[in-house]
């Protein structure tokens, strides 16, 4: 029988692998944020499974809240990167330099 | 029987894609396996009957977030070979990292169990129940100002994209209205006052 154990865990791997990503590809912007969305990915089944196991639906309104915020996350971060790769011709994370941080 | 096989092959399939996202040479590859992620979340969620949720994810986040992300990877004309560098170097500790996490996770999940009572399965709904009507029920009523919130976090979101991503390219020929309609006669047409002439 599948419990609310298997889905937290399932959500739980999918976000190291996301971590684990965000290792690996450190100089790619686009794939952080491919990343970022594995992750969110990741929180939306923990709403979802609590939701359901415990019978509450107010989990799931928060993913719909979440997802707004991802698409919406997704939009402004491509509309830099799309700026970004305009005026450097590279999405290296380690040629952005220009605020010296 | 059939949840359980179900939800362990969607699983697998879920956890390839997601490895798969991350460790593939090519950004498309990338995209396209996040895509293979997401259907596959979708189905999970079916399986505890979060329809609306579900369907969302596919129509929403595959056919716009992820089609978005499919434009720009494409026409973005990438070094990969430069970008991976640091890639083995970097393996290691992102391996550790996510290891800890997985551990840490199996330990308070499944030898701890939450504190909660996770052991039994899901409740089965009344006849009639329909997901969607009872998502909509909420959302329209106890939630009806972050919904309207939501509303204007996308509208922020159009704004600063099309705000971002404007650009005037020099020598362009475009006719500016404002322009045109605030021209006055005495801007354009200069009457001259002088004295007659005679032909000789």
């Amino acid at each position: 029988m599948i419990t609310l154990t298997h889905y937290l865990m399932l959500a739980g791997i999918l976000f190291a692998i996301a971590v684990a990503g965000i290792f690996l590809n450190r100089k790619n912007v686009i794939l952080l944020l491919m990343c970022i969305e594995l992750m969110l990915l990741a929180v939306n089944f923990n709403f979802v499974a609590f939701s359901r196991f415990r019978g509450l639906l107010d989990g799931q309104i928060f993913v719909f809240f979440i997802l707004t915020v991802a698409a919406a996350e997704a939009a402004i971060g491509l509309a830099i990167l799309v700026v970004l790769f305009r005026q450097r011709q590279s999405i290296n994370v380690e040629e952005l330099d220009a605020m010296k941080g | 029987m059939l949840v359980t096989i179900l939800f362990y092959s969607f699983a697998a399939v879920l956890i390839g894609a997601a490895l798969g996202v991350i460790l593939s040479r090519n950004p498309v590859h990338s995209v396209l396996f996040l895509v293979l992620c997401f259907f596959n979340a979708a189905v999970l969620w079916l399986l505890i009957e979060a329809e609306f949720l579900a369907l969302v994810l596919v129509l929403v986040y595959v056919g716009a977030v992820m089609v978005l992300f499919l434009f720009v990877v494409m026409m973005l004309d990438i070094n990969i070979e430069k970008l991976r560098e640091g890639f083995a170097r970097n393996a290691p500790l992102g391996v550790l990292i996510a290891l800890i996490v997985i551990v840490e996770l199996y330990y308070v999940l499944w030898v701890r169990r939450l504190g909660i009572e996770v052991t039994g399965g899901t409740a089965p709904l009344p006849e009639n129940y329909s997901n969607t009507a009872q998502i909509g029920a909420v959302l329209y009523t106890e939630y009806v100002y972050p919904f309207q919130l939501a509303a204007i976090v996308l509208l922020i979101a159009i704004i600063a994209a099309i705000a971002l991503t404007m650009r005037k390219r020099p020598g362009q020929k475009v006719q500016d209205v404002a322009h045109q309609v605030s021209v006055r006669a005495k801007d354009r047409v200069r009457i001259v006052k002088m004295a007659t002439e005679r032909e000789p």
